[in-house]
């Protein structure tokens, strides 16, 4: 086990060096010179060219690649120019925002989603499962650009209940903090939602008739304890993989939700860097992105070994048996 | 306190699929005393696994549905059990055992946490306690190293010793009646001999009744008192494993009979089979149901259904050939199927 984590922790070496590669020559092709951009219609080509100079932007490519790699393996992640601070202090400030909306969405997914699925389940073909199938569906193809702004439409405008962007401050009273963190974490917590309930389901149904429930059932357990002890562990599997990948994608920043709530995480730092060609802030936030993927990854594989004890770790490539 | 554990009246059971019904039992009723064991023989689809599932309130519902009939355990009307008390009942006073112990244990639960689970559920005792009795009961079913086994997970024994932990589980908490449901047919032929042996040691032990569900005849004559012959859902013959040993009087018993495996089976022989397959039971049966594959049918067993007959003391056929005052035997029976025709 130490070994197959020591294996998998190496393997994110090569991984995070490839994205490094790629972002690097995306942002370089991105259209018309940064320095320009940056400094706006108004400014004279030699400002331009003052700062084409101190971004290193006049260099050959690959000097410039090695810069910034060899930045990256010391740590150092550079300044953003437009945001005057140190990149690593711009994550500091941007991702606790982005790990509050995803842990309120993530809770609101795990508890409306996967009890759903389950009583679907238990219940197959029943009205209850009908309207379930359907409701589901619709979840995970609703629009959530669509839906972030009718749910703004109607909860802020309308109705007034909750303001309608931004991100609410502790020192205004929970209240004021929750009453921002509703409307975002609902949106966000649409599809995953949605996707845990159907995978509830599909994997529970798949337990639910095998013997050992009914082996549950026989010793005289309570139907409940019959569901949601011995059938739902074994069906927990799949639904450990769609909740790997639903986090590190919301721990990645929600693009849009963060976009239509101008709630200040790291999906709006992006888009906002991305508007201000801030390359150096994009390269980075990619990176750093890429980092959440593994280790989310990472610890996904191992809980896999919590749940099913059948599974065994190989040393070396890394992978799941 | 009565001999009588548990009399089982009439049970019915259907399985309703939307407007078509299956009726998988139809009008099951037997007897079973304290210590005994009854055997349920019948070939695939009989509905002697239902009838055991039911006993303990088990089948999947919906579809399925005890549709009529009473199950005494112990004088009390299982069927008119709350789920509360049925619950205290499973595990605890009447517990099962199932055919394939690859799949009926749960495969993310080490082995003791299994065992103690039903000790704990029924017997209220601490989690020190519910441990040393699991340690105990690996250890009556034969078990090596049980403290250091109680720690591993069902796929880490093989199939024999799977279904020893099966029964480790069904016995914790010394049960008046085991259902045992195939519990041999998954296994290989020398495991099985050691299974009915550990069967036949712990029912000594425990004063355990057991109903066997099989079609292995041989294990019936092995381990049971009485026996319980199923056809198409229906009970065709019931009696003490003397009688129907020697003298089996439906056909369709005659014919489980022969086609079984013994030892005098000369080389080269052929098994003997019962021609044609069981009748579809979602189609409402006239007549007997063992009839279209009965080589000694008249035209009374296409129109009206037999009745069970007590025909000797402790043995009762459904059969129109076969009277309290006229007992045939496979012979004689022959003789009176050609005179039937002649006249």
């Amino acid at each position: 086990m130490g070994k197959y984590i020591l294996g998998r922790i190496l393997n994110m070496i090569p991984t995070l060096l490839i994205v490094a590669v790629i972002i690097f020559l995306i942002t370089r092709m991105l259209p018309g010179n940064p320095a320009a951009v940056m400094l706006g219609p108004q400014a004279s080509a030699e400002e331009i060219e003052v700062l084409t100079e101190k971004l290193g932007l006049n260099e050959p490519l690959y000097i410039q690649f090695f810069d910034y790699i060899g930045n990256l393996l010391q740590g150092n992640l550079g300044n953003s120019l437009t945001y005057n601070m140190p990149i690593i202090d711009l994550i500091m400030e941007r991702f606790p925002n982005t790990v509050i909306l995803a842990v309120s969405a993530l809770l609101i997914a795990i508890l409306v989603g996967v009890p759903a699925g389950i009583i679907a389940a238990r219940k197959q073909n029943s009205i209850f499962d009908y309207a379930f199938t359907t409701f589901s569906l619709m979840g995970v193809s609703m629009p959530i650009f669509w839906l972030g702004i009718m749910l703004v439409l109607f909860f802020s405008v309308n109705l007034g209940w909750f303001p309608a962007t931004g991100m609410g401050s502790m020192d205004e009273g929970i209240g004021d903090f929750i009453s921002h963190l509703i409307l975002p974490s609902i949106a966000l917590a649409t599809i995953p939602t949605a996707q845990f309930a159907r995978i509830t389901r599909s994997s529970m149904l798949e337990v639910i008739s095998q013997d050992y429930v009914k082996t549950a059932r026989s010793k005289g357990l309570h139907e409940f304890f019959v569901i949601c002890k011995h059938a739902f562990k074994n069906a927990l599997t799949p639904l450990l993989t769609v909740l790997g990948l639903q986090i590190s994608s919301m721990l990645g920043g929600a693009v849009l939700t963060e976009t239509i709530f101008s709630w200040p995480g790291i999906g709006l730092l992006i888009i906002d860097a991305i508007g201000k060609r801030d390359f150096v802030v994009v390269q980075n936030m990619v990176i750093f992105i890429a980092l959440i993927y593994v280790v989310v990854n990472l610890l996904v594989d191992i809980s896999y070994k919590l749940v099913n004890p059948r599974i065994k770790y190989s040393s070396g490539k890394g992978g799941t048996k | 306190m009565s001999t009588e554990l548990l009399k089982v009246e009439n049970l019915e059971v259907q399985f309703k699929s939307g407007s078509t019904v299956t009726k998988a039992v139809n009008g099951v009723s037997f007897t079973l005393n304290r210590k005994e064991n009854i055997g349920i023989v019948g070939e695939s689809g009989s509905g002697k696994s239902v009838t055991a599932t039911s006993l303990l309130r088990l089948i999947p519902s919906p579809p399925g549905h005890i549709s009529g009939g009473k199950i005494l355990f112990e004088g009390k009307d299982l069927l008119t059990l709350s789920d509360k008390e049925m619950r205290d009942i499973r595990g605890n006073d009447i517990s099962m055992i199932f055919q394939d112990p690859l799949t009926s244990l749960n495969p993310v639960f080490t082995v003791g946490d299994q065992i103690m689970e039903s000790i704990k559920l029924h017997q209220k005792v601490s989690k020190k306690e519910a441990k040393q009795k699991a340690i105990q009961m690996l250890q009556l079913v034969g078990i090596p190293a049980p403290e250091k086994r109680l720690n591993m997970y069902p796929h880490e024994f093989s199939g024999g010793m799977r279904q020893r932990v099966m029964i480790a589980i069904a016995l914790s908490c010394n049960p008046k009646l085991l259902i045992a449901d195939e519990p041999t047919t998954a296994l290989d032929v020398t495991v099985q001999a050691q299974i009915l042996e550990l069967m036949k040691k712990l029912q000594d032990e425990f004063n355990t009744s057991i109903i066997m569900i099989t079609h292995d005849l041989g294990v019936v004559w092995e381990i049971c008192h009485k026996v319980l012959v199923m056809y198409a859902g229906n009970v065709i013959e019931y009696g003490t494993v003397e009688e129907i040993h020697d003298h089996p009087m439906h056909p369709y018993t005659w014919g489980l009979l022969d086609s079984q495996i013994t030892e005098n089976i000369e080389d080269h022989e052929m098994l003997t089979t019962i021609p044609g397959s069981p009748p579809d039971l979602r189609q409402e049966i006239i007549g007997c149901p063992f009839a279209p594959r009965c080589s000694y049918s008249q035209d009374i067993c296409f129109s009206k259904a037999p009745e069970m007959v007590e025909v000797k003391e402790k043995h009762f056929v459904a059969c129109h050939f076969q009277t309290k005052e006229n007992r045939l035997n496979r012979k004689e029976r022959s003789t009176h199927a050609r005179a039937v025709v002649k006249s």
